[in-house]
């Protein structure tokens, strides 16, 4: 870890009562999702983290709490080293406020996060879907939306698979 | 402002409404449709222009038509089988998205891979890099209305696509590159054409800056285009050659060497103008950096296996089958259930040809990716757009999608 990093690191643990963990060299900042906002300024204005790398998210269904946890990865030119940041969001319909206003390039990446994951922004100018069409129903990239395959049926799930195929009897 | 002389149909706008102004819904400027079949438009993107008279109010681009589930369907693909997957990303850079893979997968579990893959992996990458840059600039070229360009690139690009079948058996669709090295060593030939290739194409590139770089026609349609400046670039997320042309001199095989770049020595072409002239210049420069990378690679290519030891995670060679009980068992295992991978998450970012592509792959302890996210260049590249386009003609609109190398199976995923 450099110095920098280390320095950041320490500042939010400061600042916001915040957690990090390290894994093979990468530090990961664990943060609420009201102090996103103040801390994306924080990392931009006083410590020269300039430009957000990433905005992703990840689905730990059929866990509860948390049960998203969305990613930032923003990136420092002036020292070189990227911070990890995760917030941790509970529930089936979560929502976090939007960074769109200290980097305006979250704005596709929410949107994104928005289509795959049902993740709500708070303050976002434009929350469409992206990827999809406008009308389409679920979110895919959530742990609990299947694949969209045929199961292939065998004699000891034969009744299961079938008894789900109601227009096959019709 | 021109007349009101059409009712607008709102509802053919789905969604696009709030975005436009209020001229538009009023007809006081037109809204056209550009795409997603346009040839122009490099791939299936549809952007909804605002005009003025023939200028450029706003740009609302639409993607996703190409989205093709990626990174679900690497979800349940064991990491062995998910490097498929990754060729089908950008379809210019095949070779690219297999290292930025395999490097992450590497980092994950903790996998060596030996000096000779690496040098290899850096050869490849940097043709790829080539090719990539020749497409660019034969579409480029072509939409700026400079036809003949367009068949010399293509013409040593075919050069590269032999290549790239001799080691891997496939033009595009590679999947060379595999956790832990290579899915096998270069054939003999390999050696030789990439030298024949070295030969004769910096001469090329003086042939194509002939019909480009002084043609007024072409200064004309490029200069003073679409100017990003740098901290704009910075904020919106744009990298590679497009952030190179703004004057920032940055190159994450240089900062954040990968894979040996570190032992080669290239220079980073940069300009300050930020404009569609001076991004072409970057490129092109570019072209000829990956030839002296290539050249170094090639010429100091040790020799040794081309895929890690570690039967872990590598399947034993054939060879091995017949005698050895072991290289049975390793075998089975990790063609049925594949390795596992801790639970734990990566970053690994890689200088693409159009900016910084990145993974993020997260291990849940078992053989599969739990979550893998590909940030791409494109997509990044993409937003700013808008910025750029601002206040220009359509007919520049097309000259600015070139410039920044959009790959629309790069931003579908």
């Amino acid at each position: 870890m450099g110095e920098h990093l280390e320095k950041t690191v320490r500042a939010l643990e400061e600042r916001f009562g915040a957690t990090s963990s390290t894994f093979r060299g990468e530090v990961t900042v664990f943060l609420q999702p009201h102090q996103i906002v103040e801390a994306c300024t924080m990392l931009r204005d006083e410590l020269d983290f300039e430009m957000l790398e990433d905005e992703t998210a990840v689905d730990y269904w059929p866990e509860e709490s948390p049960r998203f946890h969305v990613v930032y990865h923003i990136y420092s030119y002036k020292h070189n080293e990227r911070i990890r940041l995760r917030v941790p969001l509970n529930g089936n319909n979560p929502s976090i406020p939007t960074i769109e206003g200290v980097y305006p390039n979250a704005n596709w990446y929410e949107r994104e996060v928005y289509d795959m994951f049902g993740i709500h922004y708070e303050g976002h100018s434009d929350l469409r879907r992206i990827l999809m069409p406008h009308d389409w129903e679920g979110h895919p990239l959530r742990k609990d939306y299947p694949l969209g395959h045929e199961e292939i049926m065998f004699t000891f799930n034969f009744e299961e698979i079938n008894s789900r195929k109601r227009y096959a009897q019709e | 402002m021109a007349e009101n002389t059409t009712q607008l149909d709102v509802s053919m706008l789905d969604g696009f409404t709030r975005l436009v102004t209020e001229d538009a819904l009023q007809g006081k400027t037109m809204l056209l449709n550009m795409g997603p079949q346009h040839p122009s438009t490099h791939g299936v993107l549809r952007l909804l222009l605002e005009l003025d008279g023939e200028y450029v109010v706003n740009v609302i681009p639409d993607i996703g038509f190409l989205h093709t589930g990626v990174e679900k369907h690497m979800e349940y693909k064991t990491f062995e089988k998910a490097v498929v997957m990754t060729d089908r990303l950008d379809y210019l850079n095949n070779i690219g998205n297999n290292l930025v893979y395999c490097l992450a997968v590497e980092k994950l579990v903790e996998l060596d891979v030996p000096p000779r893959a690496q040098a290899i992996r850096v050869i490849l990458t940097e043709l790829q890099r080539i090719a990539s840059h020749l497409v660019w600039l034969g579409t480029h070229a072509l939409d700026l209305a400079a036809m003949s360009v367009f068949l010399y690139c293509f013409r040593e690009r075919e050069m590269i696509l032999d290549i790239m079948e001799m080691c891997s058996g496939q033009r595009m669709m590679t999947s060379y590159f595999r956790p832990g090295g290579l899915w096998r060593d270069v054939p003999v030939e390999f050696e030789d054409a990439v030298r024949q290739f070295l030969r004769i194409f910096p001469a090329r590139i003086d042939e194509y800056e002939s019909l480009l770089t002084k043609n007024p026609l072409f200064i004309e349609r490029t200069k003073h285009i679409g100017v990003l400046k740098a901290e704009d670039a910075i904020r919106w997320g744009v990298t590679g050659p497009s952030l190179r042309a703004s004057g920032v001199a940055h190159d994450l095989r240089k900062v954040q060497p990968y894979s040996g770049y570190e032992q080669y020595d290239f220079d980073i072409p940069t300009h300050t103008d930020g404009d569609t002239y001076a991004r072409y210049l970057v490129r092109i420069e570019e072209m000829r950096q990956s030839l002296r990378i290539i050249q170094q690679a090639l010429d100091k290519l040790p020799y040794g296996p081309t895929r890690s030891n570690n039967r872990k995670f590598v399947p034993p060679p054939r060879s091995e089958l017949a005698t050895s009980m072991e290289a049975v068992i390793h075998h089975f295992k990790l063609f049925t259930e594949g390795f596992p991978a801790p639970k734990g998450a990566v970053y690994v970012a890689v200088e693409s040809p159009r900016g910084e592509l990145g993974v993020y792959l997260e291990g849940d302890g078992g053989p599969k990716p739990y979550r893998i996210h590909w940030r791409t260049p494109s997509f990044a590249n993409l937003q700013v757009l808008k910025l750029l386009a601002k206040g220009h003609l359509v007919a520049d609109l097309v000259a600015l999608i070139g410039t920044l190398d959009i790959v629309l199976g790069d931003i579908d995923r």
